[in-house]
C-alpha cells in the first residue's frame, strides 16, 4: 500500500478575521501566537543579549527597517536599488541638525524622517512615470553621484563627514527606540496594505492602465508611497547616524542597497515580515560568519543562493503556508 | 436641453504613429441616452478613437468634447471622474485578487464620492451586488475566486462591472462580446439593454454585427482610421464602400 502526504487548509483561516475566532482559547492563541511573536521577541528577549550582541541586534534594526522601505516601494511596482540614497540623506539631514544647530535626537530624528523624505520623494518625482529598469537604474545612480559630489564639494565635512553627533542615552534605550519603532513600521504597513488603500496601491503594480481607468490618479499614489518608502529609509538612516555618531559618505555605500533586498527577497517579499525575518537571519548570520575570515562572503554567499533556490517564494511564506495547514499520511491504492 | 449639446461630440480627431495614420479628421456626436455602434475591419482605428476620447492616448489633432467641456489631452482619471467609463478590449483584472475585491479600486474613486455625496455603505456589499448584476450568481463563490481562474465570459462581465462601478454617464465598451459564446453574448445583452434603460449613453465598439444592429440605435463604420458611414444599421451596410471594405475592393 502506497502512502501519499495530504494538506489540508485550516478553516480558521477562512474564519479568522470573524467574531468565531473568540469562541476559544485554542482558536485565539492560533491567531494572536505569530502576531506576539516579533512583540515578544523583540521587546522582551533580544535585550537579554550580551552588549555585544545588542550592538547587532541594533544594526539588525536598521537594515530590517531599510528592507521594509524597499518592500513599500515594491508594493507599487517601484524597484529601487538604492536604498543607501534614503539612509544617506536621512542620515545627513539629521547629522547636520545635530551639528551645526545642537539639536538633540528627539528632534533629529522626526525631523530627518519628514525631512529627507520629503527630499528624496522631490529629488525621485522625475523619474517615478518610469517603471520596472528605469527607475531602479536611477536610484542606483542617484547615491553614488552624491558620494562624488560630497567627495567634490566638501560639503557637510566632505570626506570626514560630520563627527562627534549625540549619542543616545544609552545602549538600552537605544535597542528600545529601534525595535519600537521596527514593530511599528511592521504593523503599521501590513495593516496599511491590507486596507482599501493597500488594495488600490497593489493594483497599481498589477495592472496601472486599470486604475487609471478606474478613476485614480496614480502618480499621486505612486508619490504616496515613494514618501512612506522613503520615511522609513531616513529613518533608518538618521538612528543610524546617531549610533554610530558620525555621517558621513558611507551612509551612501552600496551595504545600505544590497543588503536590504538581500533580506527582503530571502524573507518574502509583499509581507513586510518576510524582510524583517530576513534581516534578522542575515545581519546576524554575517556576524557569525566573521570567525571564518577571508571565506566569510564565500560562505555567505552560499547560503543566500541555498535560501534563494531552496525556498524562492520567501520563508516567511513557505512557513505562513505550513501554518496554516495540516498535513497527514494517507493510504493511496 | 440635453438633446441639444450632444454628449460626447469628436471634431477633426488625428493620430499618427510615425507614418501610420490611425484615426484621420473623425467627426462623431453621441446624443444623451443614445446607443452608438461603431464597426470596421482589423486595424481600421475603433481601438485608437477610444484611447483618444478617453484620454489613454494624446491626439496630434481635433477636439473631444465631453458634456460640453473640452476634455482634448485630459488624462484619463480626470476624464473618469466627469462620468466616461470605457471597458478594454483584452480585459484587465487585478489577477491575484478575488473578483469582488477587483471593483473596490474603482469604487475607492473620486468619481464615487462625488456621485454619491460621501454615503455609500460597504463597498464589499456595494461590489458584491454590482456582480449579481451582470451576472455572477449569488449563490455561488465565484465572486469570491481569484479573478486569475475565472473563465473569460466571468472576466468581460467583470470588466463590465468595473466600468459600471464607476457610476458613468457614458460608458464606452471596446469588442465587450468578443472570445464570447453566443449564449454568453445573449447573456449579456440584457445588461447593456437594462443600462439603456437607466439613461446611459453607450458606445459600443464591436465585430459581432448582429448582436450589435439587434441593440444600436446607429452604427458608425470605420476603415484605415476615416469614417466612411454612418447612420441605420440596414443602410450603412447597403453602403457600397462598407462592402468594399469589408470584402475588398476586388470582390466588387
Amino acid at each position: 500500500m502506497k502512502k501519499r502526504k495530504e494538506r489540508i487548509d485550516r478553516g480558521i483561516k477562512v474564519r479568522s478575521e470573524d467574531i468565531f475566532a473568540l469562541t476559544s482559547y485554542r482558536e485565539m492563541i492560533y491567531l494572536l501566537a505569530p502576531r506576539a511573536l516579533p512583540v515578544v521577541g523583540l521587546l522582551l528577549f533580544v535585550p537579554l543579549f550580551s552588549p555585544y550582541w545588542r550592538e547587532i541586534f541594533i544594526s539588525t534594526a536598521i537594515y530590517a527597517l531599510l528592507a521594509i522601505s524597499w518592500d513599500v516601494l515594491v508594493s507599487v511596482g517601484l524597484i529601487s536599488l538604492g536604498q543607501s540614497f534614503f539612509y544617506g540623506v536621512g542620515s545627513y539631514v539629521a547629522g547636520a541638525l545635530n551639528h551645526y544647530w545642537g539639536l538633540p535626537p528627539v528632534l533629529t530624528l522626526p525631523v530627518a524622517t519628514i525631512g529627507g523624505a520629503a527630499i528624496c520623494t522631490i529629488a525621485l518625482l522625475p523619474v517615478l512615470r518610469l517603471r520596472g529598469i528605469y527607475f531602479s537604474m536611477v536610484t542606483l545612480v542617484l547615491p553614488l553621484m552624491i558620494l562624488r559630489l560630497v567627495e567634490a564639494t566638501r560639503i557637510f565635512g566632505g570626506t570626514e563627514g560630520l563627527t562627534g553627533l549625540s549619542p543616545f542615552p544609552g545602549q538600552l534605550t537605544e535597542m528600545y527606540i529601534a525595535n519600537a519603532c521596527l514593530l511599528i513600521a511592521l504593523f503599521g504597513f501590513r495593516r496599511l496594505l491590507d486596507s482599501d488603500y493597500g488594495l488600490i496601491v497593489r493594483g497599481i503594480n498589477d495592472n496601472d492602465r486599470a486604475v487609471m481607468n478606474a478613476g485614480l490618479n496614480i502618480h499621486w499614489y505612486k508619490t504616496q508611497i515613494l514618501f512612506l518608502g522613503a520615511a522609513v529609509g531616513c529613518f533608518a538612516g538618521a538612528f543610524g547616524t546617531h549610533h554610530d555618531m558620525f555621517a558621513g559618505m558611507p551612509g551612501f555605500a552600496l551595504d545600505y542597497s544590497i543588503m536590504p533586498i538581500a533580506a527582503a527577497i530571502v524573507g518574502g517579499t509583499g509581507t513586510f515580515a518576510g524582510s524583517v525575518l530576513g534581516a534578522f537571519i542575515l545581519v546576524p548570520l554575517s556576524e557569525i560568519l566573521r570567525a571564518l575570515g577571508a571565506l566569510r562572503i564565500v560562505f555567505y554567499g552560499l547560503f543566500l543562493v541555498i535560501f534563494v533556490v531552496g525556498i524562492p517564494e520567501g520563508l516567511f511564506h513557505y512557513i505562513r503556508r505550513k501554518y496554516h495547514q495540516f498535513e497527514r499520511w494517507v493510504d493511496v491504492e | 436641453m440635453s438633446g441639444a449639446v450632444p454628449i460626447l461630440s469628436v471634431q477633426g480627431l488625428l493620430k499618427t504613429f510615425g507614418g501610420v495614420t490611425a484615426v484621420s479628421s473623425v467627426d462623431l456626436r453621441v446624443k444623451k441616452g443614445e446607443l452608438l455602434g461603431i464597426i470596421g475591419p482589423n486595424g481600421s482605428g475603433k481601438t485608437t478613437l477610444v484611447n483618444l476620447i478617453s484620454g489613454f492616448v494624446k491626439p496630434n489633432g481635433g477636439e473631444v468634447l465631453f458634456k460640453g467641456k473640452d476634455i482634448t489631452g485630459l488624462p484619463p482619471y480626470r476624464i473618469v471622474g466627469m462620468g466616461m467609463a470605457r471597458t478594454f478590449q483584452m480585459v484587465k483584472p487585478f489577477y491575484q485578487l478575488p473578483a469582488f475585491k477587483n471593483l473596490i479600486v474603482p469604487l475607492c474613486s473620486p468619481r464615487i464620492k462625488a456621485v454619491l455625496g460621501g454615503r455609500y455603505g460597504d463597498r464589499d456589499a456595494i461590489a458584491l451586488d454590482l456582480l449579481e448584476e451582470v451576472g455572477f450568481e449569488r449563490d455561488s463563490n465565484v465572486a469570491y475566486k481569484p479573478a486569475g481562474s475565472l473563465p473569460q465570459g466571468y472576466l468581460k462581465r467583470l470588466e463590465l462591472a468595473k466600468a459600471m462601478a464607476l457610476r458613468p454617464d457614458l460608458l464606452i465598451l471596446d469588442e465587450l462580446f468578443s472570445g464570447l459564446s453566443l449564449a454568453e453574448v445573449a447573456s449579456i445583452v440584457p445588461i447593456i439593454e437594462k443600462l439603456r434603460f437607466q439613461g446611459k449613453t453607450i458606445v459600443m465598439i464591436e465585430h459581432r454585427l448582429k448582436e450589435l444592429f439587434r441593440i444600436a440605435d446607429r452604427i458608425m463604420v470605420l476603415n484605415f482610421g476615416m469614417k466612411i458611414a454612418e447612420g441605420a444599421a440596414g443602410d450603412v451596410m447597403a453602403s457600397e464602400a462598407v462592402k468594399k471594405a469589408y470584402l475588398g475592393s476586388e470582390a466588387g
